[in-house]
Order: C-alpha cells, then sequence, then structure tokens
C-alpha cells in the first residue's frame, strides 16, 4: 500500500500480532512487529529462544493463522497480497512459488520413507506442472546448484543414507523449487556442525544473490546474521528492541539487550579462562509478561520509568529503531530519548 | 544393499514357521488341483468308510475317513482355504477400514477424533465372544458375513493403533515442511503421513490373522461360523465331540495341530514384523 510503484517490497508485516489462547492464559508470542523487505535484501531476525522468532517467521508465511486457540491481527503481505485475509487455498497455492521455508532440522523436515528425489520431483509436478522426466531433470539440477556432488544419484537415495549437511542442502533445493521471491529460513543451521553451518550459510547468501530472491534469516546465532543481512531485527519476548542495519547495529548497539546479547559471544582474541558474560534470568514467562519495558527485569539500567511504561520504537537517524527509554551510545543517536 | 553382518545366527523355528505358512497357503490356494479325495460331498461319502484309519501317503485315504466318510486330508487341506480366506478377508476389511479411520481421526483430530475414539472404545468394551456369538445369530453363516463379524473385532485396535501412530508424524517437522509447500490435507495424509504409519499397521495385521483364524475356528466349533458339510478347521474339532475323539483321535488331532501349527507360524510373522516395523515394540 505504501510505495508500491518505487520500491515493490516483497514483504510487508505491519503491526503484527500473534496471540496464543492456553489454558494458561493468553500467550502474546509477537507483539506488534513491523518491517519490510525488498527484493535481494537478507533480513536477520535474532533473539534468545523464545522471543518469538520462530512463531514471527510462520506467522508470516501464514503457516500459523488465526483458529480457534490462536489469534493473528495486523498485516502480512508477500507480494502485494494480504496473506492472513487469503482462503487457505489461496494461501496454500501461495506456498512454494510466492514463499517458501528452511526448516531448523534437516533430520526431520525429510519424509524418512521417501526419496530425495521424491521429495522435488512432487514439488515441482504439484506447482509447475511438470511432466515426470522435465520435473527430474530440474530437481537434478536443483541439486547440483545447492552444491549437491552426483545429484543423479542422490535423487535415489533415502534422506537417511545423506548426511546432516547433505540433508539441509536438499531441503533448501526442495525449497527453491518453484523459484520463491521470499525465502524465510528458520534457524537452518542449529542442527549442523560448525563447519557445515558456515558452508549453508554461504551458500544461502549466494543463492539469494543469484535469484535477487528476499530471505528473512532467522537464528539465534548472531556470528551468522552478522555477515549475511542487510538489516537486523532484535526480537525479546515478542517485541522488536532493536531494528537497522545490521553493521552499525552490531557496530554500536543502542538497546542494552543487543549489548548484553553481543558481550555474551565467546571471542578468539579474549584471554583464556575469561568468564563469560552472560545475562542473568530468563526470558519473562509469556504468559505473564512484566508491566513496563519486558526486558526490565534483566536489565543493568532498568529505572522507575522502565517498570512503569513500556517504550516505544523510536527512529533514530540511519535507519535504526529502538524500543529503550534509555538507549546506549548516546553520541550517536543524537535526539532519540533521554539518554543517560 | 547386502550387509554381511546382519547373517546372524539363522532362526531355525522362525524358518520352519514360514515353510509351514508356505505350504499351508500353497495347498489353501492350489486344492481344487490337488489330488485330494472328497471333501464335502456326504453323498458320495455313503459309499466310502467311515471312520477309516490314517494309511499314509500311499492309502486310499492318507489321514482317514471321518463319520460321513469324508476323506480327512482334503477336508483339512479345503478347511484350511476357508479359515485362511475368513481370516485374512477379515484382516483385509479391519486394516483397510481401521487404518483409514484412524489416520483421518488422528490426522484431523477435534471432534472427529472424539466421535471416532468413542466408538472405538464401545467396540473395544463388548466382549468379543459375545459379540460374534450376537452376530453369528443375526448373519447368514457365509464366508463373507463372518469374515464382516470378524473384521469387527479389529477394527477398533487397528483404529487405535493407526491413530497413535499418525498423531506422532503428523507433528513431525516433514510434514510441515510439505505443508509450507503448498500441499493440501489430502495429500499431506496420503503422500506424508500414510506411508509412515503403514508398516506398524500392516504389522498389527499380521498378528491379528492369527487371532481371527482361532477366532473364526471358535465359531466354527460352536456350529455359529461356517456350517457342515463345508469344512474349516473349527468344525472338523467339532466332529470329535460326543465320544468320538476318545475312538478316532486322529478327527480332531489333524485339524487340532494344523491350526495350532497355523497359529504359531503367524504369530511369529507377526513378532519379527513388529520387531522391524512397529517402533514402539521395537526398542528393548
Amino acid at each position: 500500500m505504501t510505495t508500491d510503484v518505487n520500491a515493490p517490497h516483497v514483504l510487508e508485516v505491519e503491526d503484527l500480532r500473534t496471540v496464543f489462547h492456553t489454558p494458561r492464559g493468553d500467550v502474546h508470542a509477537v507483539d506488534g512487529v513491523s518491517f519490510s523487505l525488498a527484493a535481494g535484501e537478507t533480513l536477520g531476525l535474532v533473539g534468545e529462544s523464545g522471543s518469538g522468532k520462530s512463531v514471527l517467521g510462520r506467522t508470516v508465511m501464514g503457516l500459523v493463522a488465526s483458529g480457534p486457540r490462536t489469534t493473528v491481527t495486523g498485516r502480512v503481505r508477500i507480494g502485494g497480497r494480504d496473506v492472513h485475509a487469503l482462503k487457505p487455498a489461496e494461501r496454500r497455492r501461495l506456498w512454494g512459488p510466492e514463499v517458501a521455508m528452511v526448516f531448523q532440522d534437516p533430520m526431520t523436515s525429510l519424509n524418512p520413507v521417501k526419496r530425495v528425489g521424491t521429495h522435488l520431483t512432487e514439488t515441482l509436478r504439484r506447482h509447475l506442472g511438470c511432466s515426470r522426466t522435465e520435473a527430474t531433470e530440474r530437481a537434478v539440477d536443483l541439486l547440483r546448484q545447492v552444491g549437491i556432488p552426483e545429484p543423479a544419484r542422490r535423487m535415489g537415495q533415502y534422506p537417511h543414507e545423506l548426511s546432516g549437511g547433505m540433508r539441509q542442502r536438499v531441503v533448501i533445493a526442495i525449497a527453491l523449487a518453484c523459484d520463491p521471491r521470499l525465502l524465510i529460513a528458520d534457524e537452518p543451521t542449529t542442527a549442523l556442525d560448525v563447519t557445515v553451518q558456515k558452508q549453508i550459510l554461504d551458500l544461502l547468501a549466494s543463492l539469494v544473490a543469484e535469484r535477487t530472491m528476499a530471505m528473512v534469516l532467522v537464528s539465534h546465532d548472531l556470528g551468522a546474521v552478522a555477515g549475511r543481512t542487510d538489516r537486523v531485527q532484535v526480537m525479546y519476548a515478542g517485541r522488536t528492541v532493536e531494528s537497522g542495519p545490521t553493521r552499525p547495529v552490531f557496530d554500536v548497539p543502542a538497546h542494552p539487550y543487543t549489548d548484553a546479547l553481543l558481550a555474551s559471544i565467546p571471542r578468539l582474541d579474549n584471554p583464556p579462562h575469561t568468564l563469560l558474560r552472560t545475562i542473568e534470568g530468563n526470558p519473562p514467562d509469556m504468559a505473564r509478561p512484566p508491566a513496563g519495558c519486558r526486558f526490565g527485569p534483566r536489565c543493568a539500567f532498568v529505572t522507575d520509568q522502565c517498570r512503569e511504561a513500556q517504550p516505544e520504537a523510536a527512529v533514530v537517524p540511519g535507519g535504526r529503531a529502538v524500543a529503550c527509554h534509555h538507549p546506549l551510545s548516546r553520541s550517536i543517536l543524537e535526539g532519540a530519548g533521554d539518554g543517560r | 544393499m547386502r550387509t554381511p553382518s546382519r547373517r546372524r545366527r539363522v532362526d531355525v523355528v522362525f524358518w520352519l514357521g514360514m515353510a509351514w505358512l508356505t505350504v499351508v497357503l500353497g495347498a489353501a490356494v492350489l486344492a481344487p488341483l490337488l489330488p485330494l479325495g472328497n471333501a464335502d460331498d456326504s453323498v458320495k461319502g455313503l459309499t466310502a468308510p467311515i471312520f477309516a484309519s490314517p494309511e499314509g501317503l500311499g492309502g486310499a485315504y492318507p489321514l482317514g475317513t471321518n463319520n460321513y466318510g469324508l476323506d480327512v486330508l482334503a477336508r483339512v487341506v479345503y478347511g484350511a482355504r476357508t479359515s485362511l480366506l475368513v481370516a485374512l478377508l477379515a484382516v483385509l476389511i479391519g486394516t483397510c477400514v481401521g487404518g483409514l479411520v484412524g489416520l483421518v481421526s488422528g490426522f484431523v483430530r477435534g471432534t472427529t477424533d472424539r466421535v471416532v475414539g468413542i466408538l472405538s472404545n464401545a467396540l473395544l468394551a463388548v466382549p468379543p465372544l459375545i459379540l460374534l456369538i450376537a452376530l453369528g445369530t443375526v448373519l447368514d453363516p457365509s464366508v463373507r458375513s463372518i469374515a464382516f463379524a470378524l473384521s469387527l473385532l479389529t477394527i477398533p485396535s487397528m483404529v487405535r493403533l493407526a491413530r497413535a501412530n499418525t498423531i506422532t508424524v503428523a507433528q513431525r517437522e516433514y510434514v510441515l515442511a510439505a505443508r509450507a509447500l503448498g500441499a493440501g490435507r489430502l495429500r499431506l495424509m496420503l503422500r506424508e503421513v500414510l506411508p509412515n504409519v503403514v508398516l506398524p499397521v500392516l504389522s498389527l495385521a499380521v498378528v491379528m490373522i492369527s487371532v481371527l483364524v482361532v477366532a473364526e475356528a471358535s465359531l466354527s466349533f460352536l456350529g455359529i461360523g461356517i456350517e457342515q458339510p463345508r469344512p474349516t478347521w473349527g468344525n472338523m474339532i467339532a466332529e470329535g465331540q460326543g465320544g468320538v475323539m476318545e475312538q478316532h483321535p486322529y478327527i480332531v488331532v489333524v485339524p487340532g495341530i494344523c491350526l495350532f501349527l497355523t497359529v504359531f507360524s503367524f504369530n511369529l510373522l507377526g513378532e519379527k514384523a513388529q520387531q522391524r516395523w512397529d517402533p514402539r515394540s521395537a526398542k528393548l
């Protein structure tokens, strides 16, 4: 709706809220998140476990939608179409050609009784109406694109015959099968070895560049997000605490949570036996979130103002936004908040 | 691919059981082609000796004759035909209906699942023999209706097994992944879930065969199953009633041994299948 002509955003998310109605009360898993993404752009969604990043990814897909136990409000537009206003059948047509998802664990995201080839050709034949031979050709080609050696032989193998990294490559190939404009990668490397993680992330980055796709990379691994995303959105307890271009955000974090997250990454240049810094406490119980700022109870700089009023996201120079009453690094964020 | 380490010691009992099943199934299928004696024509039996003793393979009546002068060997083979036909048909119906109902209710959940649960529990709550006797008095004693009655016994446990497996499989990420690629409900059920559910269900089906062979024999023994002169193992054993068995033990022993060995073999096969395919009983 905003600037459809000039900057055709592949994905627009506006004040998205996902509420799960549980016996313990309503859980606001995603609580007012907005962002947009243009073709060829990669957005990193970071946050610790339970911060709502996976639910956000799934709500954006429409895999989590309003139902008897879930309420989704706000708007998600993929290619200009409001995902949550579509009928289920129309939404299903979106999945595959418009938006696809790469899941966390390649051990469980492939069906153990189906061959690698079947996984791929089924999607191709269903969505693109390929013939059997055509689908097979394209599938082999896709496997080659994701860097699988001997793709023709892999087609006949079962998932358990492949290594974790290979499996994740297959999962990516499946997601790419219908040439989606938007790829949502939900912690695509969590289940993999560190060396393989790097390969997979590089692969995703190069695929995004080649195909000018848009990608949302959900991760709790700041290192994974740092080098390979254009913008980053830091989530805490269902809300965006800080967002902006990746480099500046990581170089000079403005939100105490971002700062604390970055500080708790072990570094190679630390002297041996350096105590790893951690963030005290746990993320809040989302059925009973704390009043005021949700990070308040764990924040080193908490004040009475934080305990009373929830900070709204303040737009600051450099395309950044921070939701904090007392943002850090006042110098680069002149005029944002009252400083400390 | 061949894995040499698999060649542990050969399970002799298992293979003997399989050999027996092959013989019984082969004989049952080929019965009309085999040079067998008179199995069920009691008019012709009038001219034959009654209660002839078993003579061995060379004789006219290898396993003897019964009180109508019918050949026991022929009857035991045709009995296998009927018994196995009934049991297999019943298991087939039970597996298809029970498996599908379980698959759907486990996948759809909600009200459907609750209704199916109540119905299958209700069916499980009725004592099987009483259910069979009740049905036996209502239905005519044909192969088809006996198979139908017996299939009712298998449906609830099939529903439960299929449902339980469906629920675990449906939560797997690959089902979600397929959904995220735009697969519809039917496709998810048939292409993603069913192939994972079918193996444990089939292994239960094999065990069910042996249960149903016994159940059919019990019904026919009581006279509410397949009726004379058409032979089944159950009604052949029943011929031994009223002091016959004491004088002519083979009348009971022959079908009894056949029944025992067949049930035993199907159990071995079923156990093996469950070890291989049903993850829950495979553990340990």
